[in-house]
């Protein structure tokens, strides 16, 4: 069975109908590109999937367990992940903070024994700090623990909003256009990076993205979104051949 | 690994100082005492110190680390004081001890403190910015009236209340009226001293900056940073928010205990628990560095002690003052201040020495 399975998904805001009858299933450990024009609900998709929005219709399920109209922390906690299209980080906290922020939910020690520093608060830091470094390395930033997040290089920030949504050991990674604002170089990388992370961390990753090299270069399979509706879908090849496709987005 | 290490020494070694800081500052005031260098006047103003300085660092936990701006802090302080001076003055029979009447009286003003920090916090902290700061402003005008409007009494039959004025609490002739409306409580037994104020900023400081320190004040940091990115990793908003309003709230209640126990008459003036006040305590942790604990526990001394010293220009002295919330707005605040401080810091100019050395 699939890892994500969306059936019919559509929200409205007043009169626009933003997306409409959504579907999309994607097989653990795939690597799934969601494209389209501006404006033909993407991020909207990845809102609804996070919990953002709470969908008019439609049925959400991951891993066999449905997850429809959830709350964000709840859908978090279940196992999905995302990056967002401007980049959020924690940008007055630590590179390592804001991983560690990540970690939250997966280490616990109580509010009084982190104030009056117990044994339990000790042990457990060091361990959010190993596994925060780890992940760090992972990324290359363990050079950079203890900057400020707003101080890192733009491609060095995208990478370090990746490492905090791995932090919370999801089953679903969502990446809302990692490359937007990347030269060549630093797509090429990043391209290297997401390959990595679906093969290191054994991670099913869903993105957006408008750079047609990385989507050709890395996604298996692809969903066309076009006024909220689904276009096209299937393997990446066939789909950007595809002339509705070629006349809606990709042009001649 | 190594760098991370020396993260964490590094913020040790800031608590450190500032701990070093406060204790520094009590012995040094403890030999000018006993060498009879401190005047009256400034004696009195020994226990205001630790207490703006409390509520300066409490308050910096909602406004510098959970990044909401509340104009209420007078009001849970407010209700600190009330709410211990009430008890003080009920078990001063009861418990003859000084010591072990003030830390149940403590006790008990943090935790009504906290119980209205949850109470307003449930409405309030759906809010957001200017939003938040005038309702708060607002709650905390509601706490210091309404305190103004209670009669409560105690005789043989027990407590008597009323909201209209002391008679009709129609107590038996050996009744006694404890909170007397605008009058509010008199005779507290006057059990803070200089010490147990900085025991009690010491305590506060210890609390604030673990916390910020561990994986709640992480989570209150990331909701001040990024709400939604927050949300999306995980983090309950309303759950830390709230955990951070009430610890603020519960803290500023202990600066109200050990402000109540100072006096002899205890009121609810606009002058010590209004707006005018909550504003002066956002003003200590605004001149201090939002976000910056040690610094707002300066600003609150710098700023308290400031028309004291300034006495002698006496028609000028409210100018002077002005000039220095400028210029230490300035030298906070403004880059070219921070970028001169950095380059003459004590720490790098002792690396510059230190490198010239090796160079050598």
């Amino acid at each position: 069975m699939a890892l994500l399975e969306v059936k019919n998904l559509g929200i409205s805001f007043g009169g626009l109908r933003a997306v409409d009858s959504f579907n999309i299933s994607i097989e653990k450990g795939q690597l799934y590109g969601l494209i389209g024009p501006n404006g033909a609900g993407k991020t909207t998709v990845f809102n609804l999937l996070t919990g953002v929005y709470k969908p008019n219709e439609g049925i959400v399920t991951l891993d066999g367990k449905n997850i429809t109209g959830k709350k964000t922390i709840e859908i978090n906690k279940e196992g999905v992940a995302r990056t967002f299209q401007n980049i959020r980080l924690f940008k007055d906290m630590s590179v390592l903070d804001n991983v560690k922020v990540g970690l939250h939910n997966k280490h616990h020690y109580s509010t009084l024994e982190g104030i009056l520093r117990l044994p339990r608060y000790r042990k457990v830091e060091k361990e959010m700090n190993e596994q925060a470094m780890e992940l760090l390395d992972v990324f290359d930033l363990a050079g950079q623990a203890d900057y400020l997040a707003s101080n890192l290089p733009y491609g060095k920030q995208r990478k370090l909003e990746i490492a905090r949504a791995l932090a919370t050991e999801p089953k679903l990674l969502l990446l809302d256009e990692p490359a937007a604002g990347m030269n060549p170089n630093e797509t090429q990388e990043l391209m290297d990076t997401i390959h990595f992370v679906r093969d290191k961390f054994d991670m099913t990753i869903l993105l957006i993205e408008h750079d047609m090299k990385l989507v050709s270069g890395i996604c298996e399979k692809l969903t066309v979104l076009n006024f909220g509706q689904v276009l096209a879908e299937g393997e990446t090849g066939e789909v950007l051949n595809n002339p509705q496709v070629i006349t809606a987005y990709l042009g001649e | 690994m190594k760098m991370n290490k020396l993260k964490i020494n590094k913020t040790a070694k800031s608590n450190f100082i500032t701990y070093g800081i406060v204790i520094a500052a009590f012995i040094i005031v403890q030999i000018l005492v006993s060498a009879g260098q401190v005047s009256s006047l400034m004696k009195g103003l020994l226990v205001p110190l630790c207490t703006y300085a409390i509520l300066a660092v409490s308050l910096n936990l909602v406004v510098g680390i959970l990044g909401e701006l509340s104009l209420g802090h007078a009001g849970f302080m407010c209700v600190g004081a009330f709410s211990s001076a009430f008890f003080s003055k009920c078990m001063v029979e009861v418990i003859p001890v000084a010591g072990v009447r003030f830390f149940l009286a403590l006790l008990v003003g943090a935790a009504v403190a906290a119980l209205f920090g949850i109470l307003i916090g449930i409405p309030v902290l759906r809010l957001k910015g200017d939003y938040l700061a005038i309702v708060t402003l607002a709650f905390g005008e509601i706490i210091k009236n309404l305190i103004n409007a209670f009669f409560i009494g105690k005789d043989s039959n027990g407590f008597h209340f009323s909201m209209k004025d002391a008679m009709s609490l129609n107590m038996e002739a050996d009744g006694q009226v404890i909170v007397n409306g605008p009058q509010g409580i008199t005779g507290t037994p006057n059990d803070s001293t200089f010490f147990i104020g900085i025991l009690l900023l010491l305590l506060t400081l210890f609390i604030v900056l673990n916390l910020i320190h561990s994986r709640d004040g992480r989570a209150i940091m990331s909701i001040r940073d990024n709400r939604i990115a927050a949300e999306s990793v995980g983090i309950n908003i309303t759950k830390y928010k709230m955990m951070a309003f009430t610890i603020s709230a519960a803290l500023a209640g202990v600066a109200g205990v050990l402000y109540a126990h100072n006096l002899a008459t205890l009121s609810a003036q606009p002058k010590n628990f209004g707006y005018n006040m909550s504003i002066m305590i956002l003003v200590y942790v605004v001149l201090g560095g939002i976000g910056r604990i040690r610094g707002s526990m300066i600003a609150a001394v710098i700023l308290t002690l400031l028309p004291e010293m300034l006495r002698f220009l006496s028609d000028y002295r409210m100018l002077i003052y002005a000039v220095v919330l400028i210029v230490m707005m300035l030298f906070n605040w403004s880059p070219k201040a921070l970028e001169w401080r950095e380059r003459y810091s004590p720490k790098r100019l002792l690396k510059k020495k230190q490198e010239a050395k090796e160079g050598e």
